[in-house]
């Protein structure tokens, strides 16, 4: 998981004339070179737009791989089998690795990983708002390593695709290990769903619950924004939020319905003329309130980061001595 | 104290506002350019970094991060400030290189001369 392209709601309104003083004619080779299809590596020029942009989004990918670990990893200790208890853990490391090689890809433009651990810990950065639900199941825990993952999937692969180098090269390191977690995620859903109607009541809920989260995932519809007109131009985002949300719904509603379980949304439907799917317009007040530190675990998730931050701190810095050279005494 | 769904968590037992002081710069360590080598014979290849306190817990982190399936045979581990890179701006070094056929096994035609030279015999 979690690529999550979305500007944060919070800016989308906010005119920039983000190109004002860049020097044209470096302006003009970096897009270019953009054009070109050619990446760009770190110490090359770039607008300032452009770095603050991808450290925001890198970060914030970041961020939701490491707390995306939090509601998976509820059901480690509880999960119905040693191998499901092994793939688990599995499937978590990763994306807490996942989190190591965006940290890596995001410091390469200047953002110490001090300092976005920081911005994590006192609610500064945003991460992906999904996790800041609760897995209230083993049926969640499923739910969201199927659906979530393949929400990012469809994110990172276009993402992967981008333009800066450092993080394309994160990404495709990041989706060879994704297709497993979704293999994984519907292995375990296609489980319960043909099991018993105990197993089948309790991954309809699960999807229930979820459904709203998924739709929210890719983020309000921004084809207007003229911010996002840029960063498409720039390679920095590959499609619009409308555009990930339709590429889902196309691949994954046709796979839920074959396991005989329903989307909670009455409005659901292929538009067979257009091609578009048709839903329910998701409640965007709902996903700017949580996005700003008002869901069900916003505070839980960031106290664990904090703890867990803190208790480490002795044992990071008991490994710093080691560096330190013995010199004899003067006298 | 924090209610949480996850039993680690409630063992763990964390206030909800534990406000911690910032993390401060090296609190990460250095870090360290990872290179991969998949079985005997092959190159190793660059595949990104790791942050540690020194080359063996690099090592350690390199193995869990780059290591953890397919095939591995060997990992080196260089500390980032070691590594002594050509610059993008100097590219143009490398401009002329695809230039200079006379390197290359396909700027000799000898077929051509050979050919040419049996149909003068011929003749
Ligand atoms: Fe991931
Ligand atoms: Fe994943």
């Amino acid at each position: 998981m979690y690529g999550n392209a979305y500007i944060d709601p919070n800016e989308v309104n906010k005119t920039h004339s983000v190109l004002a003083d860049e020097d044209p004619k470096l302006l003009a080779e970096f897009e270019a070179r953009i054009e070109r299809g050619e990446k760009i590596e770190p110490k090359d020029w770039m607008p300032k737009e452009y770095r603050k942009q991808l450290i925001r989004m890198i970060e914030q990918h970041g961020h939701s791989e490491i707390i995306g670990a939090l509601p998976e990893g509820t059901w480690i200790t509880r999960a119905p089998g040693f191998k499901r208890k092994l793939a688990l853990m599995a499937k978590v490391q990763d994306e807490v690795g996942h989190a190591q090689l965006l940290y890596s890809a995001a410091e390469t433009l200047g953002k110490s990983r001090e300092a976005m651990i920081n911005d994590l810990i006192t609610g500064k950065s945003k991460y992906s708002n999904v996790f800041n639900y609760p897995a209230f199941t083993w049926a969640d825990a499923c739910i969201i390593a199927w659906l979530i993952d393949a929400g990012a999937i469809i994110n990172q692969v276009a993402n992967a695709k981008g333009s800066y180098g450092p993080y394309c090269r994160a990404l495709d390191r990041i989706c060879t290990e994704e297709s497993f977690h979704l293999k994984y995620g519907h292995d375990n859903v296609v489980t319960l769903a043909t099991g018993t109607p105990v197993q089948r009541k309790m991954v309809q809920e699960a999807l229930n619950r979820w459904w709203p989260p998924i739709m929210h995932f890719f983020g309000p519809s921004d084809k207007i924004s003229s911010h996002t007109e840029i960063l498409m131009k720039w390679k920095v985002k590959m499609a619009t939020n409308d555009d990930m949300r339709q590429q889902f719904l196309n691949m994954y509603v046709p796979k839920i319905w074959d396991l005989g379980l329903t989307v909670p949304d009455a409005n659901l439907k292929k538009n067979e003329t257009t091609g578009k799917w048709e839903y329910t317009e998701p409640d965007w007040d709902e996903f700017k309130r949580v996005i700003n530190g008002g869901g069900p675990c916003n505070a839980e998730r960031l106290a664990v980061r904090r703890n867990a931050e803190e208790r480490g701190r002795w044992v990071r810095e008991a490994l710093k001595a080691g560096q330190t050279a013995y010199v004899v005494p003067f006298a | 104290m924090i209610e949480s769904l996850d039993p680690r968590v409630n063992r763990a037992a964390i206030e909800l506002d534990n406000h911690i002081e910032p993390l401060s710069p090296l609190d990460q360590w250095e870090t360290y350019e990872v290179f991969h080598q998949k079985k005997r014979g092959d190159q190793h290849m660059h595949v990104g970094i790791v942050h540690a306190a020194n080359p063996e817990m690099a090592l350690v982190f390199a193995k869990e991060q780059f290591g953890r399936r397919g095939l591995s045979a060997n990992i080196w581990v260089v500390n980032t400030k070691h590594v002594f890179a050509s610059t993008y701006e100097d590219a143009d070094i490398f401009e002329t290189t695809s230039e200079k056929i006379y390197r290359e096994a396909g700027g000799y035609k000898v077929m051509d001369k050979i050919n040419q030279y049996k149909k003068s015999q011929k003749a």
